[in-house]
């Protein structure tokens, strides 16, 4: 039988703290055994960028903060064969494995080795040929002219693949977040490709560490209602899995943050919809038999997730042109604070149709109430009596041209002068945009494709 | 003998929000499992639907997970674009887990405590 497997995750997504994988690496290194380390950094609007910056140079594409994610783990990690399996590769992976290649260079590591995963990128394929609309974007049709990017939802296969083959890293661009969990689990224990259980409680324990810290007491904390400790030191998740499937959750000892059934409930359910099928390109997973036990401190045991076969269809994002954002924002605080923003809202409302700015416009009033409303600015259970000292208008508009947007920006601008007394501290933002549309697309026309690198790559 | 109280659900639960594309989904979680009976009663998909009908929700779904004390809201449209393409500063919707925390619950005596 084989020993457990530890998984440490060191980035839950692109903008996490950045010194958070080094008490991961410090404590897989410290319990010895086998591991890995998945660094999650793509979101689904990420990628898009990420497809833009390589159109406008061929060599990037990928994640702007790998090098820095990995130089201070790499060689710590190679030398105690701990693989890293990062989606950082975005729009690039090849990209990235060269910037990686070169860093190996430098750190004086020239026989690591290096897997690519591709074949995510399903532009100009004939995967985009027979699309059903995902079930959140019912009626969505696409335009196969306006597509920026196309990218298909790999799951764990390749990349146990790539780690069979002896990678130390192992860069993808799209692939469902669990499977950067899951692909070290299929190369450490053999587990077969029908064996829906057990794949099910790999997906449920890489669902879990793929936030990073939002397992162990980040995006948790309700001061007097759950209390978390150290949050400026919040110790990133590492699971153990053993070959059945039962897992446990746990943090480096030292950390900060917490992990309890709380905060393990909480993130089993974050992004889920239906808790019986959560569809993944590897497997079905069924959650509502789960069951959770506190084991000890930071320590939580999760079995029973069930599976069934993975989906005929993977899912792919669609990015398309989203036309442009102009924003802005200006303070009122003090007596009459109140009157004086919403006046400042009417003149806007005003100004914009005389300049014959069109599009959706909404306007807020930030301490009073802002994100919890509508567009339309309908929510009735605002307090309309309330006068708070300190209030901050916004304005948003979506606008067809950059011109229009910063138009519209430019009007809260110029309340400094025309507008009610006393504003201060104005503040604008002009934003290009894209749209996402999910569809679902054969699994038989995405060929993924797994390539070893050397440094000869890396000219 | 003292008389049912109205409580905030956010003194009797936790939540956390999340979302995909224009469609958000919030986990409600009983801080004691006594209360998960008294929240299903009351905390309905028609009163989730209500609470967010001024941001275009369309359809809620409420899936019940008693082995977890919990619940897992599916709630359509309610995003007006959703991260990509929403005029709200907060276009993921991730601060209306404590939208739900604010509805009131009537708690009978007993649980009160």
């Amino acid at each position: 039988m084989s020993p457990l497997l530890r998984i440490g995750c060191g980035s839950g997504f692109s903008g996490d703290r950045i010194d958070a994988r080094g008490p991961v690496v410090d404590a897989l290194i410290a319990t010895g055994g086998p591991a890995a380390l998945m660094l999650e950094v793509l979101g689904e609007r990420t990628l898009a960028l990420a497809q833009r910056d390589r159109r406008a140079n061929p060599d990037g594409g990928y994640e702007p903060a790998l090098e820095a994610l990995l130089r201070p783990i790499l060689a710590r990690c190679a030398a105690h064969g701990i693989p890293i399996i990062t989606n950082g590769g975005a729009a690039n992976p090849r990209g990235a494995a060269r910037a990686v290649l070169r860093l190996a260079r430098e750190l004086g590591l020239p026989e690591l080795r290096i897997a690519v995963v591709e074949g995510d990128d399903v532009r100009g394929t004939d995967a985009l040929d027979d699309l059903q609309p995902w079930e959140g974007d019912e009626g969505a049709v696409l335009d196969p002219a306006q597509v920026i990017a196309a990218n298909v939802y790999l799951g764990a296969a390749p990349i146990a693949e790539a780690l069979r083959g002896g990678a130390q890293v192992v860069i993808t661009g799209r692939a469902a977040d669990p499977a950067l969990a899951l692909g070290p689990m299929l190369a450490h224990f053999g587990w077969a490709e029908d064996d829906w259980n057990r794949l099910a409680a790999g997906t449920a324990c890489g669902h879990l560490l793929e936030c990073g810290s939002q397992v162990t007491g980040g995006y948790f904390a309700d001061p007097g209602f759950k209390d978390v400790p150290d949050m400026h030191a919040i110790g990133f998740p590492i699971a153990e899995m053993d070959e059945d499937g039962g897992f446990t959750i746990t943090k480096p000892g030292g950390t900060g943050g917490l992990v309890n059934l709380r905060t393990v409930k909480e993130q089993l359910l974050y992004e889920l919809h239906d808790p019986a099928a959560y569809l993944t390109p590897d497997v079905t997973l069924d959650i509502t038999a789960i069951s959770l036990a506190q084991e000890g401190p930071d320590r939580v045991r999760v079995t029973g997730a069930r599976g069934t076969p993975r989906p005929a269809r993977l899912k792919a994002t669609v990015s398309l042109p989203g036309g442009w954002l102009g924003e802005g924002e200006i303070s009122y605080a003090g007596p009459n604070a109140r009157a004086r923003a919403e006046l400042a809202g009417r003149t806007l409302r005003d100004r914009l149709p005389m300049l014959g700015i069109q599009g959706r416009v909404r306007v807020d009033l930030i301490g009073i109430v802002s994100v919890f409303d509508g567009d339309a600015g309908i929510l009735g259970d605002t307090d309309l009596t309330a006068d708070p000292a300190d209030l901050r208008l916004r304005l948003a508009v979506a606008t067809e041209t950059k011109e229009d947007a910063e138009r519209a920006a430019r009007e809260v601008l110029s309340l400094l002068c025309c507008g009610p007394a006393g504003g201060g501290g104005a503040r604008t933002r002009v934003v290009d945009r894209i749209r996402t549309l999910s569809f679902m697309v054969p699994r038989d026309r995405v060929h993924p494709r797994v390539t070893l690198l050397t440094l000869e790559d890396a000219a | 003998m003292s008389a049912p109280m109205d409580i905030p659900l956010h003194r009797l639960a936790h939540a956390r929000a999340g979302d995909k594309g224009n469609r958000l989904n919030i986990g409600l979680f009983a801080y004691r499992p006594e209360t998960w009976p008294l929240i299903a009663e009351q905390v309905t998909e028609q009163r989730v639907l209500d609470l967010f009908a001024h941001r275009g929700a369309t359809r809620v779904r409420r899936y019940d997970l008693p082995n977890l004390g919990g619940f897992n809201f599916v709630i359509d449209d309610v995003l007006q674009g959703g991260v990509n393409g929403a005029l709200n500063l907060d276009g993921h919707g991730k601060t209306l887990s404590f939208r739900l925390l604010g509805l009131t619950l009537r708690v009978p005596a007993e649980l009160q405590s």
